[in-house]
């Protein structure tokens, strides 16, 4: 929705460095990475590798491209809603929609998932209701969803935290002789926080059951990637002593293979693995952040040609997996999700002032109830008595 | 959920961003008339932090466009009037609880009537003040917009100084506060804060009656039955024009005043005959290092005072109130003031000493070619540490620079006439120019000034001289 304006497009200092070939699966005059995993080219084109192999149904690929579909204009209606005021603010993972739906769908029951605050597309695929995250941007509450019943973690907003949250609760999985696997997403920027080094760490020292899912979307908001790592972030893993995977982060096919096998080799007790997902996050940081300062709209247009949704749409029609009638269907039904979410997030009811003290413990201590009681006479206080 | 009437709903303008207080309205996307969708695009508004287009939350008809294109608009006014109720596609139905547009944050629905003036009222958070001296408010009240954008992070302190300078002025004039006019927060309690705003009594326009000016209940209530208020009339003179202050301007204006109130300013002429100086551009022109790149007579002069602040290293300094401390700067950072369609801006090249004269040259013209077409990086701008205005080519001989702020010195070149010299004891026409230094009396007394001008003003004279620098 950030309108390019020309003049701004140049200015963009150290960042336009980084404008030259970018590493990458990209349009065929880049240069290929050999390390790259890659099950479905940006032309729609299926490859095999010998590592990964996927077995994939027709219905599951029709399935992901739904879903990318839907979470994408889920995304954009976020996006409009907070330039008209409903929203306090939304960041958008428009170009993310194959990262997090293939990472999402790895992911089984059981297994627990610790997001940053962009992970839309990992709830959609939790099952997450899309208003209980809207809720959370209108500062209605911090989140609508059980994170134990839907084996997702609440959306945090402090950088890299939630790798400590995640190590941590794979080494309980891990004391409590469970079967499952740990997903803790974080993205580019956050492998310079000190946490996210400590929480590998200790992945790493005890072997806990846990997958750090690194969306690399080049820009830790303004900072390009090149400036926070020397090295290609998946061979960091090397120094932990943890294999490191990089993946096209715009084939969800391919984050779907290697993601699950990742989290099987956690279930089985081999320790966490490094996936770095390589992508690129096309719109804005946040709807506070203006992209045309410092990146140049000729690599966004690069990107584009790597679109996570086009190409899966390209190998379903050539394949004749759909036809137009399935896209229609899909695009409608990506209308009424849009309808859906903004009636929902327009008519959500501002909530009590008493409301903040309901969460902060499982059970209320007497010292919150005091809190309580002393701000609800304050409330009382006020002509009319408490809104 | 359609209804059978049209129904008139306002948009106001959000927060785009976060903590955001207003945005300027740089084009509107429809007319009035236009049929509008949910999600079309309306207008681009540019804040602090981006230009964004808003998109329509309704699906309806255009109706009124409450601002108009160029216009600084304030978070929560309403921007446009649309006519909805033919049940377009995805537009809810209003359920009273905060919809956008029908009442803002500061709840000022009821009285909305007229937009403008009620526009100029809108409470925002205190503005920085260019250096946040008390003693400046009343200066600066003349001019509101020469303030600076919102205060944000690590500036609530600022913020509460500027708002306790804005008290202390309030206090001092004894006027009530007039409707329109950018007050100090009124003093009231909490829950006559609340009953005002159940009122739609806006605490700004009532006098409290309390003591040290509080505003009470019986306030607001006589408060409720306002008198008419007068509309405001501005005697439109023939053919004034009345331009917003903002952008280039408004910086500009806050630079200057706060330069020429900061800096107690000296400047010093010269005038020099350049014509030797001329003829060695002719010569150099032709040389292969500089082929391909403008030997202007700016570039001599840029040499000229780079060689000189070699010698004169003071010349090249900054004033640090807050240290207590004069800053000598290690490189020059040299400023070129540039006229460009925006206005005045100052682009500088970066540690110019270094560079040779081809690279000068080159360093020079890329500077004022982007800086006309508007595409100066935001570090061009800043970090300079001395300005040479080249007040010459719009054909002046000279004038009194002001300092860039933060600057010790700034240089004014005229243009360059031919003009009866006394050379070799005859009357001759040589190539005459006129030198003008303005320099910060704080750090650079009247002697370093004159040997620094002096210096300039010979290696321009004699560009030969430049061999004993």
């Amino acid at each position: 929705m950030t309108a390019v304006r020309n003049e701004t497009e140049i200015d963009i200092g150290e960042a336009g460095e980084f404008a030259g070939p970018v590493p990458g699966a990209g349009a065929p005059h880049l240069p290929q990475q050999p390390d790259l995993v890659q099950l479905l080219t940006p032309e729609g084109e299926r490859v095999e590798n010998a590592e990964y192999p996927l077995e994939v149904s027709d219905e599951e690929l029709r399935g992901f491209y739904r879903d990318m579909a839907l979470v994408r204009r889920w995304d954009a209606e976020a996006t409009a809603l907070q330039r008209q005021g409903e929203l306090g603010i939304w960041a958008s993972l428009l170009g993310q929609e194959a990262a997090q739906l293939g990472a999402g769908r790895a992911l089984e029951d059981g297994d627990m998932a610790f997001p940053t605050y962009r992970e839309h597309g990992v709830a959609w695929a939790r099952g997450v209701d899309p208003l209980h995250v809207m809720s959370l941007f209108r500062g209605v509450d911090n989140g609508g969803w059980n994170p134990v019943q839907r084996g997702f973690g609440l959306y945090t907003i402090v950088i890299g935290a939630q790798c400590l949250h995640a190590t941590g609760y794979a080494m309980g999985v891990q004391r409590d002789g469970a079967e499952s696997a740990v997903l803790a997403f974080l993205g580019d920027g956050a492998t310079s926080q000190g946490e996210v080094n400590e929480a590998m760490v200790f992945a790493a020292s005890f072997a806990a059951p846990v997958v750090f899912f690194c969306q690399n979307n080049q820009y830790a908001i303004s900072v390009p990637l090149e400036r926070q790592s020397k090295v290609p972030l998946y061979r960091r893993a090397a120094g932990f002593g943890f294999p490191g995977v990089r993946v096209d982060g715009n084939d969800v096919l391919a984050v779907l293979a290697v993601t699950r096998a990742a989290l099987r080799a956690a279930r089985e007790g081999q320790g966490p693995t490094f996936i770095e997902a390589f992508t690129y996050r096309m719109g804005a940081h946040t709807t506070s952040d203006d992209p045309t300062r410092y990146r140049l709209a000729g690599e966004v247009e690069e990107w584009k040609l790597r679109d996570p949704i086009a190409r899966l749409k390209a190998y379903l029609s050539r394949s004749g997996l759909a036809d137009a009638a399935f896209f229609e269907g899909v695009d409608a039904a990506a209308d009424e999700l849009a309808v859906r979410i903004r009636r929902g997030t327009v008519e959500m009811p501002d909530p009590p002032p008493t409301a903040m003290f309901d969460a902060v413990h499982a059970e209320q201590t007497p010292h919150l109830a005091a809190q309580r009681a002393q701000f609800e006479a304050y409330q009382a206080g006020f002509e009319g008595g408490a809104e | 959920m359609a209804n059978a009437t049209p129904v008139l709903r306002r948009f106001a303008l959000p927060d785009v961003g976060e903590g955001l207080t207003e945005a300027e309205l740089l084009q509107w996307l429809v007319a009035v008339g236009d049929t509008v969708t949910v999600n079309q695009p309306l207008c681009e508004v540019e804040t602090a932090k981006a230009a964004v287009e808003l998109p329509s939350p309704y699906a309806g008809r255009v109706v009124e466009l409450l601002v108009e294109a160029g216009a600084t608009v304030d978070v929560g006014s309403p921007i446009i009037t649309v006519a909805t109720g033919d049940g377009g596609a995805g537009t809810p139905e209003p359920t009273g609880t905060g919809l956008t547009g029908e009442t803002n944050a500061n709840g000022r629905t009821a009285v909305l009537v007229g937009y403008g003036p009620r526009n100029t009222e809108a409470r925002r958070r205190p503005r920085r003040t260019p250096d946040d001296a008390p003693d400046r408010a009343p200066l600066l009240a003349t001019a509101p917009d020469a303030r600076s954008k919102p205060v944000r992070h690590g500036g609530l302190e600022v913020g509460r100084q500027a708002e306790a300078a804005a008290i202390r002025e309030d206090a001092a004039s004894s006027a009530p506060v007039a409707p329109g006019r950018r007050g100090p927060r009124p003093l009231a309690k909490p829950p006559v804060r609340k009953y005002a705003k159940d009122c739609g009594v806006d605490l700004a326009t009532v006098r409290g009656t309390g003591p040290n000016g509080v505003i009470t209940r019986a306030d607001i209530d006589a408060a409720r039955t306002p008198p008419a208020r007068a509309e405001m009339a501005i005697s439109a003179l023939a053919g004034e024009q009345r331009i917003p202050i903002k952008g280039v301007r408004k910086h500009t204006a806050a630079a200057m005043v706060a330069s020429a109130f900061t800096a107690p300013h000296v400047t010093e002429f010269l005038t020099v005959d350049v014509t030797r100086m001329m003829k060695l551009r002719r010569r150099l022109a032709e040389r292969p290092e500089l082929a391909g790149v403008k030997v202007s007579p700016l570039l001599f002069v840029a040499k000229a005072v780079l060689l000189a602040a070699g010698r004169h290293p003071m010349i090249n300094s900054s004033w640090d109130e807050a240290a207590q401390e004069i800053v000598v700067h290690g490189q020059v950072n040299l400023g070129i003031a540039a006229a460009t369609p925006r206005g005045l801006v100052v682009p500088n090249v970066k540690d110019a000493g270094r560079l040779s004269l081809a690279e000068l040259a080159g360093a020079l013209a890329d500077l004022t070619e982007t800086a006309r077409a508007g595409r100066t990086a935001p570090a061009d701008l800043t970090g300079g540490t001395f300005t040479i205005t080249n007040v010459g080519v719009f054909g002046v001989d000279t004038g009194t620079p002001i300092l860039n702020p933060g600057e010790a010195a700034i240089l004014a070149f005229g243009a360059i006439r031919e003009r009866p010299w006394v050379h070799k004891g005859k009357v001759r026409p040589r190539q005459v120019t006129q030198l003008a230094l303005s320099f910060d009396h704080r750090i650079v007394d009247g002697e370093l000034g004159s040997r620094f001008l002096a210096d300039v003003g010979a290696l321009l004279a004699d560009p030969g001289a430049a061999m004993a620098f």
